[in-house]
């Protein structure tokens, strides 16, 4: 895993590096918001918030082109806001309301938008992976050069039906890109709790799969690690694997106890590691950008979330004959 | 403008917590993301992160509060060169008369109609008394295996992307050869040997549906699909709902359910009653060949999941199939077999063997009984039975599974509700016995329904 570029090491120019700070602080910014309205009681249920992985889905979909499918676990506002799905529509399902991508009835866990190739949204530990290769499967089989992005945590990582997953990709090569973003803990149990692996995406090899671990806190590093594994499934070399070694700063739920880990970790990863802080700072010292010009971002975003916020509490709550609706096509 | 914090709700449940210790003073400046407080419930103890940045202006619960209500302003924090004595954005106030209370959701809500569902659950189909083909078709003899496989084929040449999807459905010509011929007209892309991974390879097939393809999965038997069942309810059945509306699965599950012969515990089991609980999801349970064709015709070509369960003991039965281009039957049509009046003997699979053997019993005994296949069990053509039983006043249900949460108790409850005065004795329910499928052949024999313990039934409701 290699370490992260100095500003004088890094090629990146200053637009890219605006798009990824824009694109990360906007997950940031409605993650906590979301924060706040949970806090509020317009929320329910579960919640679980991206804070301090945002790099990881923003390099990602800078390595993603038009047709490119991607799908993941419930811990999937990020994912959602890095495709282009619209804040607005993500907020206000997570309040349950009309204006919701699912109308109000699937919840912060359960998302689609088939306009985004966004396929979920997924509540069940796992369950994601077997799905996302048969999207790959799909487009093998309609003979296209798409390809998925299967996300799954840490915690999936030990689900048998991944594995079943694995074998049948590499046997038929479908272009998907498993995707494990190891944030270190499931719930509350650390890897190390968990498992004798030295690493994840090794346990690919087993089925004869390539992979990599990469620094999920480096934007740069993931949309790199991100083409070459894009390329590979292009190529019909798929699938590949890719471990993103991230973490979440904040509870795994809104309801988590904090006491499997010291608040002095998590502040260490916060002041030495944080994916927007760094592109922070490849344009401040690389001369790439003014605190000003960052500001005029920052305003920009807490715009884009605050108006997210109020469409998703001045939505109303779906029809009461929404209750019968969409159980059959 | 001077925001006030409020004592934040930390899980889905929560009403009131302990401010068990402030991490900040009043005067210090907060980022967003900064945790200023320490929350405890009786459950566990929470860090609570500011959302704004600003300085802390007062702190209006004391830490080591306990019983604090959720939404309760705990503190105000304020803005540069502003006092800490400003009034609070009105955004603030969370529970204005506008916003509903999610965790109330639409109870509290004065609802013109009443929300449960009709008894009609497992959807109703309409009642619809034409035939299955025109008067004058000409018929072939085939055996349920054969009809099986010509829907296939038939769909899959109509339809690119139809594919068979299983373990042994290619090469091996499938382990009760239901696809026998198939890798060699369609090739492997389109009839895939998968390895053994049920749970696996139906989770492939659902996103693959959810990608446009219309995925046949066969399972050796449903027995292995217990493997696969969380892809079939929470993926496959679940998804259209909570995509309101985008995400569609075409996919049709099938393959031989209920007891073989002489196969034990762990191979012999008949899932009717488990997926037809499963809103989202249509099952269909065929008897004859025709119905085994026709129906899967309809279900290959439906956008839904469909759950067709086909039994290892009938594919080798012969029946007669209409010789018809495109020959398929609509769900939610029950099928009267046998016409009679004297009570009415409801059944659907294998149990139909039981059934009709019955009738022809009861016959010679001078009782005339009515058989109704349902054919499909979600959803269920209530109005066939229904009427049936306000002709022939009496009732009896007839399948292969366990008796609790049974098809039969729902026909039951059905005809209870909306028959109620017309019968004439209760409705009886014939099922499996309530137990692991045994070995030994006499008592296997005696596990499954007999069709003298229909005869018996049939007598009994007819006070004879």
């Amino acid at each position: 895993m290699a370490t992260r570029k100095s500003p004088e090491q890094s090629n990146a120019s200053r637009e890219e590096l605006l798009h990824y700070y824009r694109e990360m602080l906007l997950i940031r910014r409605f993650e906590e918001k979301a924060g706040q309205l949970y806090g509020m009681g317009l929320i329910g249920g579960f919640c679980h918030l991206y804070i301090g992985q945002e790099a990881v889905v923003v390099g990602l979909e800078a390595a993603a082109k038009e047709g490119d499918k991607r799908i993941t676990s419930y811990r999937d506002h990020g994912h959602m806001l890095a495709c282009g799905m619209d804040a607005k529509g993500v907020m206000a399902e997570l309040t349950g309301r009309e204006g919701g991508y699912s109308k109000g009835k699937g919840g912060s866990m359960h998302m689609f938008s088939k306009e985004k190739h966004f396929y979920g949204g997924h509540g069940i530990v796992g369950a994601q992976v077997p799905l996302g290769a048969g999207l790959a499967f799909a487009d093998r089989y309609l003979g296209n050069d798409n390809v998925t992005f299967a996300y799954f945590g840490d915690g999936a990582a030990n689900q048998g039906q991944v594995y079943e997953a694995y074998n049948m990709a590499k046997l038929w090569s479908l272009p998907v890109i498993f995707v494990i973003e190891n944030n270190q803990y499931a719930m509350g149990t650390s890897v190390k709790r968990s498992t004798k692996s030295p690493s994840l995406w090794e346990r690919g090899a087993a089925y004869g799969i390539k992979g990599e671990a990469v620094d999920g806190m480096d934007v740069l590093a993931v949309k790199a690690a991100g083409e070459k594994a894009v390329a590979a499934c292009r190529a019909g070399q798929g699938p590949y694997i890719l471990e993103m070694m991230t973490y979440r700063y904040r509870g795994h739920s809104m309801s988590d106890p904090a006491k499997y880990r010291t608040r002095e970790e998590v502040q260490r990863m916060r002041d030495e590691k944080d994916a927007i802080e760094h592109v922070r700072d490849l344009l401040i010292q690389g001369n790439l950008a003014t605190d000003d010009d960052l500001k005029a971002i920052d305003k920009d975003i807490k715009a884009v979330v605050n108006e997210a916020a109020d469409f998703a509490k001045e939505s109303p709550e779906p029809a009461l004959e929404e209750l019968w609706t969409d159980i059959y096509a | 403008m001077a925001t006030e914090v409020l004592m934040p709700a930390l899980s889905p449940t929560m009403e009131e917590g302990t401010l068990a210790k402030w991490l900040v003073k009043e005067g210090d400046a907060v980022k967003s993301g900064q945790i200023i407080a320490e929350i405890e419930t009786d459950k566990a103890t929470m860090e609570f992160e500011a959302v704004d940045e600003g300085t802390i202006g007062k702190l209006l619960i004391a830490e080591g509060t306990a019983g604090v209500k959720v939404n309760t302003p705990i503190a105000v924090l304020v803005e540069e060169g502003e006092s800490a004595d400003a009034t609070p954005a009105p955004a603030a106030q969370p529970q204005g008369e506008k916003q509903p209370q999610p965790a109330e959701g639409s109870e509290g809500k004065a609802v013109d109609e009443p929300l449960v569902s009709s008894p009609g659950a497992p959807v109703p189909g309409k009642r619809d008394r034409s035939p299955d083909w025109p008067e004058g078709t000409q018929m072939k003899t085939m055996t349920v295996r054969e009809a099986l496989r010509e829907a296939m084929a038939e769909e899959m040449r109509a339809d690119k992307t139809v594919f068979l999807m299983g373990e042994e459905v290619g090469e091996y010509q499938g382990a009760y050869k239901i696809s026998q011929g198939l890798l060699d007209e369609f090739g492997a892309k389109r009839v895939v040997d998968t390895p053994i991974t049920e749970h696996g390879f139906a989770g492939m097939a659902v996103g693959a549906a959810f990608a446009g393809l219309r995925p046949i999965v066969e399972f050796m038997t449903f027995n292995f699909a217990m493997q696969a069942i969380d892809q079939i309810i929470n993926s496959a059945a679940k998804t259209l709902y909570m995509s309101g509306g985008q995400m569609g699965c075409p996919i049709v599950f099938r393959g031989p359910n209920g007891a073989a012969a002489r196969v034990g515990a762990q191979h012999s089991q008949d899932y009717a009653a488990w997926y037809a609980q499963i809103p989202g999801l249509k099952v269909v349970m065929p008897y004859s060949a025709a119905d085994a064709k026709g129906l899967l015709k309809t279900a290959i070509r439906d956008p839904n999941p469909v759950i067709f369960l086909e039994n290892e003991i009938l594919y080798g039965r012969s029946f007669e199939v209409p010789v018809l281009e495109d020959f398929a039957i609509p769900f939610g049509k029950a099928r009267i077999w046998r016409e009679g009046s004297d009570l009415t003997i409801v059944s659907f699979g294998i149990g139909m063997t039981y059934a009709l053997e019955a009738a022809d019993k009861l016959a010679a005994e001078g009782i005339s009984a009515e058989v109704i296949d349902l054919r499909t069990l979600r959803p269920i053509d209530y109005d066939t039975v229904i009427a049936s039983v306000k002709k022939t006043n009496r009732c009896i249900t007839v399948e292969e599974g366990w008796p609790v949460g049974s098809i039969g108790n729902h026909i039951a409850a059905t005809i209870m509700q909306q028959a109620f005065d017309w019968l004439d004795a209760p409705v009886l329910n014939l099922t499996g016995k309530d137990v692991p499928m045994p070995y030994a052949a006499n008592l296997e024999k005696h596990a499954l329904v007999t069709t003298a313990e229909v005869v018996e039934a049939a007598k009994s409701v007819c006070y004879r």
